[in-house]
């Protein structure tokens, strides 16, 4: 299995995500997380699919399934080029004293995680990064009494000027 | 020009070129119901919102034109659902109008509420939920757009019940603004010369014709390819008419009951160019052994379908109407050299196709069902269109009755559903007034809209219909034989109701035929019925549809039986 990152650009209608979120599933794709957002252009949305396949042929289906939707307008796997990805999470821990407050500050100083939130049970953090990243700090933080994690799931950029739309 | 949403969708009809409409009215579609009323529009009120659509899809099928129903909202529109699915299986061009509960209302259990849309999704082309007069318009305009367009197919619109109220300033687009979808699709020149380059090079090639080929009216350039190359030819169930059936080349269905020549063909060949297919498991049995010496050039409109099922070596990703010209073009400086080429390779299929023909086992005081299809084939002309329903007799239809012309057999291929027949023969002599229009059903699918008798009589549609009466489920009961131990579970239904009195009760006279002496002037008197009119035949319930080839099987595999063992 790898994973492959796609942006769908697609009409900024009602409906669109009924849509997307149909095939996925009516055609059996592995997904790992989808998100949707608005654009530089007020009538297209994107949405940004990590899909997990077996192969060529499976990602080959995936993606013409996906560009076949009429609100689809394009769909760019961007894996083909140099891109980047970068996933926000935001992690509830409970420190009931002032010493685990401070461990937690410390771990969350070296990745470079800020804290957003701080109560006198509980702190809260944000860390912006490659998946691996917030894998790694997920990793270091189970010492400690994780309360509930939300995450963005990944949204990506190729690198260099060209934008998805004119690829 | 001031309307209201219901004025609006009548207005958009008429600009559409709709001359008639299927439906149910209801609740939600009250108001669109009285607009229709005042416009007088053209209108047939079936007896079940399913017959309604597939009398739509019927329609379509023989003319060309995009289907249109309406149904009201929830309980109306959910019988449509079928049919829906059936049209979108076989592309078929159709626009869904259905009733919606008032926006405010949306999303709160109404009375008579269903999210249709969300219902519809996996099974549409494409789908909308108008909310906003504003926009009905140009949903109208592109829904008859994406339906007609590309790979054809249903589009539903479902609209809010306070829409239809609600006036505004109408103004119809002239264009349709898709940045996602275009319905025209060209594909690349150098995959046709490719495709010509195999073609000159092949020693044993077949050409599979689909339904591509119908939807697309390309027969033409298609049988002037076959002429030229004296190519063999298999067609799958959807492309039956495509070429006529009766040309020498011509070896029949290919696939689950294709005939043998066919299937070995297919098997054998070096080369098959497919044109208008997607590899249906019916068509390919075991996919992985399908043509497993062959070169497949695939010819099609939608990019899924390359490579989805059966890997193609070259493939020419295009609209037919781009691609089979450019072909017939790419073919001309061969003259007739590939024809001579291919002289050994026909003969070798020719002769399979002589010793094993499709047949039916010979019967003693009994009426076989090729029998049938030969009374009805010679009562009938050229210009006759075969409508079937779904089962054993619906595989007889397209193994023994012979047909010359696109868009004459009229089958609910891909979705296989029981009960479209009745329906979606009432369309099609709707659509085509001038033709002979011929319903084969069995005693099974007949009960599943059956209803629709009463139409037929009530607007005097004169539709014939044709009843294999076996008294079985045949196509189950057959698989029961073969492959369940003969645990015919539920496949005997002995105690039907009298069929011609069923039909008779709602105005359609019936009558019955048991002897094979009295076959001929059953059927002559069933042509000679003015109106719609019922021939119930009986035939034995352990006749079976051969060849077969097993679920998952290869097509060399397949199970001869009858007189072509």
């Amino acid at each position: 299995m790898t994973k492959q990152h796609l942006a769908l650009l697609c009409d900024n209608k009602p409906g669109v995500l009924t849509h997307v979120a149909g095939l996925i599933s009516r055609r059996a794709i592995n997904i790992e997380c989808i998100n949707a957002g608005y654009t530089e252009e007020s009538d297209v949305t994107r949405i940004n699919i990590v899909v997990s396949v077996e192969n060529r042929w499976e990602l080959d289906q995936a993606v013409n399934q996906l560009a076949k939707l009429i609100d689809v307008i394009k769909v760019v796997n961007l894996d083909d080029a140099p891109f980047v990805s970068y996933e926000l999470a935001m992690i509830k821990i409970r420190s009931l004293t002032p010493e685990i407050r401070e461990e937690l500050t410390n771990i969350a100083n070296l990745f470079k995680a800020k804290i957003v939130d701080v109560q006198r049970h509980s702190l809260t953090m944000r860390i912006t990064g490659r998946e691996d990243r917030i894998e790694a700090l997920l990793e270091m933080l189970k010492d400690y009494e994780i309360i509930e994690i939300a995450r963005t799931g990944q949204i990506s950029l190729s690198r260099g000027e060209t934008a998805v739309k004119d690829m | 020009m001031n309307m209201t949403g219901a004025q609006a969708v009548l207005e958009c009809l008429k600009r559409e070129g709709v001359d008639v409409v299927f439906g149910y009215p209801g609740g939600a579609v009250l108001t669109l119901y009285d607009e229709l009323y005042k416009a007088q529009f053209p209108h047939i009120l079936t007896g079940h919102e399913q017959g309604a659509v597939h009398a739509a899809d019927g329609y379509a099928r023989v003319t060309g034109r995009t289907g249109v129903c309406f149904a009201t909202s929830g309980p109306g529109v959910c019988n449509m659902v079928t049919g829906i699915a059936t049209a979108n299986m076989d592309s078929i061009p159709l626009v869904i109008i259905s009733g919606q509960v008032a926006t405010p209302l949306i999303g709160r259990d109404s009375f008579q509420e269903a999210d249709i849309s969300g219902i519809t999704t996996p099974i549409t082309k494409h789908n909308y939920l108008v909310k906003d007069v504003k926009e009905l318009p140009r949903v109208l305009k592109e829904a008859f757009y994406i339906a007609s367009t590309g790979r054809p197919g249903p589009v539903l619109v479902d609209i809010a019940k306070d829409v239809f109220d609600t006036s505004f300033e109408f103004e119809y687009p002239k264009d349709v603004h898709l940045r996602g979808y275009s319905g025209h699709q060209e594909g690349c020149q150098g995959d046709v010369v490719r495709a010509v380059k195999a073609l000159a090079k092949a020693k044993r090639p077949v050409l599979l014709t689909g339904g591509g080929v119908i939807l697309s009216e390309m027969a033409e350039p298609l049988r002037t390819v076959v002429q030229q190359l004296g190519i063999p030819v298999v067609t799958t169930l959807m492309g039956k008419g495509s070429i006529p059936d009766d040309w020498d080349c011509h070896l029949g269905m290919v696939g689950m009951h294709g005939s043998y020549a066919a299937n070995m063909a297919v098997t054998q060949c070096d080369l098959l160019l497919a044109v208008g297919v997607r590899f249906d498991d019916r068509v390919t049995g075991d996919a992985a052994n399908f043509a497993p010496q062959a070169t497949i050039v695939h010819f099609d409109i939608d990019k899924v379908e390359i490579n989805k099922i059966v890997h193609a070596d070259i493939s020419v990703n295009a609209d037919l109407r781009w691609s089979l010209p450019r072909l017939c073009e790419g073919l001309k400086p061969y003259g007739q050299s590939l024809y001579e080429r291919y002289e050994g390779w026909r003969h070798v299929v020719l002769s399979m196709k002589k010793a094993h023909p499709f047949a039916t086992r010979h019967l003693e005081g009994t009426i076989s069902p090729q029998a049938i299809f030969n009374a009805v084939q010679a009562a009938t002309d050229e210009d006759t269109i075969i409508v079937t329903d779904v089962g054993q007799h619906q595989m007889w239809s397209a193994q023994f009755f012979n047909l010359n012309k696109p868009r004459h057999f009229v089958t609910s291929g891909g979705l296989g559903t029981m009960g479209y027949g009745l329906p979606a023969a009432m369309g099609a002599k709707i659509g085509c007034p001038g033709s002979t229009v011929v319903l084969f059903t069995g005693d099974g699918s007949i009960m599943m809209n059956c209803q629709e008798f009463a139409t037929l009589h009530k607007y005097g549609i004169d539709v014939k219909v044709v009843v294999l009466h076996n008294n079985v489920l045949g196509m189950v009961n057959q698989w029961q034989r073969m492959f369940y131990s003969g645990h015919c579970s539920q496949s005997v239904i002995a105690d039907n109701p009298d069929l011609t009195a069923l039909s008779s009760a709602m105005g359609v006279p019936g009558s019955g035929v048991r002897s094979p002496e009295k076959l001929d002037d059953a059927v002559s008197r069933l042509f000679h019925t003015e109106g719609p009119a019922l021939l119930d035949v009986f035939i034995p319930p352990d006749e079976n549809v051969y060849p077969m080839v097993p679920g998952g099987k290869r097509l060399d595999q397949m199970v001869l039986g009858g007189e072509a063992q």
